[in-house]
């Protein structure tokens, strides 16, 4: 699959936004007035900012308004529900915070669970895909939730708990890369099923049906890039994962140390995501003898 | 609503006759064209006459060739389209609800009005039906020609898709594969038309006929007897020279 950047800036920034906001509403830090303000800030730059990247890769962004209508049987519907009831509840819940200095923790609590949900539901856009097994499994979910709460639990500062949690991260990852370089065989597709022609010899493309490339291709057919696909996981395993794990579980983190943590793992993260697409064959791939 | 329907009324669709196609394109010219005129927006080509053109399409004709254990190789040309499945995934992950099935005819389409563009559809599709036009920004697919087969104003043998009108080799079929009585249900039956990755459940409408057996391969050589040498050795005069020159 294409990695758009405008996606994976939206699933990896809006990933991260959300897991925060869902530790500020269980009151995780507790915290009041100017310093809660920076807290909500941050978060809110970057759900936003990942949500207003999304619109960036729409062919006719006009329409986008209309994806609220389809809730019952649509996930990128329901993303944009959860999003935005998110956003809405958690904003009444940190300006009485901030500017009144009043805690509801039922609504802190529903603002968060609605942010867990968004998360989750963007991960169901893709595993919802059968046309791409390597998505198409429970471990998706999985990971975009556990990714989400470790970086959120890393800018709320919660140490431990984020050293945990992105250990899990690691631990998950390395095998959701090993299990998924094996689903599209377990799947079952291939250029016999695909065509039907499988079961009279074994079938090849003989020729395409067009010299150029065209949207097929460069959409849900790209390879280009794979050939470091191996250095790239474990750059991303690294400072995703295991050097954050190991500094906020084994080293006293500071301030300016947090920070390096959290660029690391930014960082890391960016990198893993670009594999989560780049790697994706989509069963498409099968009419052009191509994965 | 992208909710599909429980059932349609008719399952309208193509049955495609691999064993007769030929692999000439007409199919995709003529959809081409006919989608390029019609009143939804055109299906566009972006540098149409520079050096790297890339269009939208709403049919395209791959080849394969097939290598059974013994024998030849088959060459086998294979239009693609929308199978118009009767679980449409490309219909239920759309968010705004622009793309639909119809119930009245099974018909899958998108109402561009209401698209956003986000390709989505196109992702959950495993045939490559869809191509989002990359003018209009917005989601392409086949219509069956929605706007030919109802269309009174044509004359009754043009009401059917543009690629089954036009197609010389005989080698595409329109109906209603919903009706077993149908003439393509009669088809499919007959020659066991078979649909596109079934394993992944989409229950496509449209079918695919397979080929037909070809000749066995076996050396049979009807002019060998024939083609006997009259004279195996040279006698008279030739003999005598034949053997003067081979003792030189």
């Amino acid at each position: 699959m294409h990695p758009a950047p405008s996606v994976i800036l939206f699933t990896v920034l809006s990933g991260l936004g959300f897991g925060l906001l869902a530790f500020l509403g269980f009151g995780v830090p507790d915290v009041s007035g100017w310093v809660a303000f920076v807290f909500f800030f941050v978060a809110y730059a970057l759900a936003v900012g990942g949500l207003m990247a999304s619109a960036f890769h729409l062919g006719n962004p006009k329409n986008a308004i209309k994806s609220f209508s389809q809730w019952r049987s649509s996930w990128l519907s329901r993303e944009a529900w959860l999003a935005v009831l998110g956003l809405c509840v958690m904003g009444v819940y940190a300006a009485l915070l901030i500017f009144v200095g009043l805690r509801l923790p039922w609504i802190g609590a529903a603002g968060a669970l609605l942010c867990v949900g968004a998360v989750f539901s963007t991960s169901m856009i893709y595993t919802q895909l059968t046309t791409v097994p390597r998505w198409h499994h429970w471990s998706t979910p999985v990971l975009f939730l556990l990714l989400s709460l470790g970086g959120g639990a890393l800018l709320a500062g919660q140490s431990t708990l984020a050293g945990v949690l992105l250990a899990l991260v690691g631990g998950v990852q390395a095998w959701v890369w090993w299990d998924g370089d094996q689903r599209f065989k377990r799947a079952g597709s291939t250029i016999g099923t695909a065509t039907g022609l499988g079961d009279r010899g074994a079938v090849r493309l003989f020729e395409p049906p067009h010299t150029g490339t065209n949207y097929l291709l460069t959409e849900m057919v790209y390879v280009v890039g794979r050939k470091h696909a191996q250095k790239l996981r474990i750059i991303a395993l690294i400072c995703m994962s295991i050097l954050p794990a190991v500094i906020l579980l084994l080293l006293p983190v500071g301030h300016f140390m947090a920070l390096l943590v959290v660029l690391m793992h930014l960082g890391g993260v960016f990198a893993a995501r670009w594999l989560f697409f780049a790697e994706a064959e989509h069963v498409v791939g099968l009419y052009y003898d191509k994965r | 609503m992208t909710s599909l329907p429980q059932s349609t009324e008719k399952k309208l669709g193509l049955v495609i006759d691999l064993d007769t196609c030929v692999g000439c394109h007409a199919c995709v010219t003529a959809c081409k064209g006919w989608n390029t005129q019609n009143e939804d927006t055109p299906l566009a080509d972006m540098d149409a006459y520079g050096s790297e053109p890339v269009g939208s399409f709403l049919n395209r004709v791959h080849s394969f060739e097939v290598q059974p254990e013994v024998g030849p190789a088959q060459t086998i040309h294979f239009p693609k389209s929308c199978l118009h499945c009767d679980d449409a995934p490309c219909v239920t992950v759309c968010p705004t609800g622009a793309s639909y099935k119809r119930v009245e005819d099974g018909i899958v389409l998108v109402n561009e009005d209401a698209c956003m563009g986000c390709g989505l559809c196109a992702w959950a599709c495993p045939y490559g039906a869809r191509e989002l036009d990359q003018d209009a920004g917005v989601m392409k697919k086949c219509t069956l020609c929605v706007d030919r087969i109802y269309n009174e104003t044509l004359p009754e043998e043009d009401r059917q898709p543009a690629c089954v009108r036009t197609c010389p080799a005989g080698a595409r079929h329109f109906g209603d594969l919903g009706d077993p009585e149908s003439d393509v249900s009669k088809l499919v039956a007959e020659r066991d038309g078979m649909p596109l990755m079934p394993e992944l459940g989409t229950q496509p409408v449209n079918r695919y006929l397979p080929p037909r057996p070809k000749d066995t391969w076996e050396e049979v050589d009807v002019l060998a007897p024939l083609l006997q040498p009259v004279a195996e050795e040279p006698k008279g005069f030739l003999g005598w020279l034949d053997k003067a020159l081979e003792k030189l």
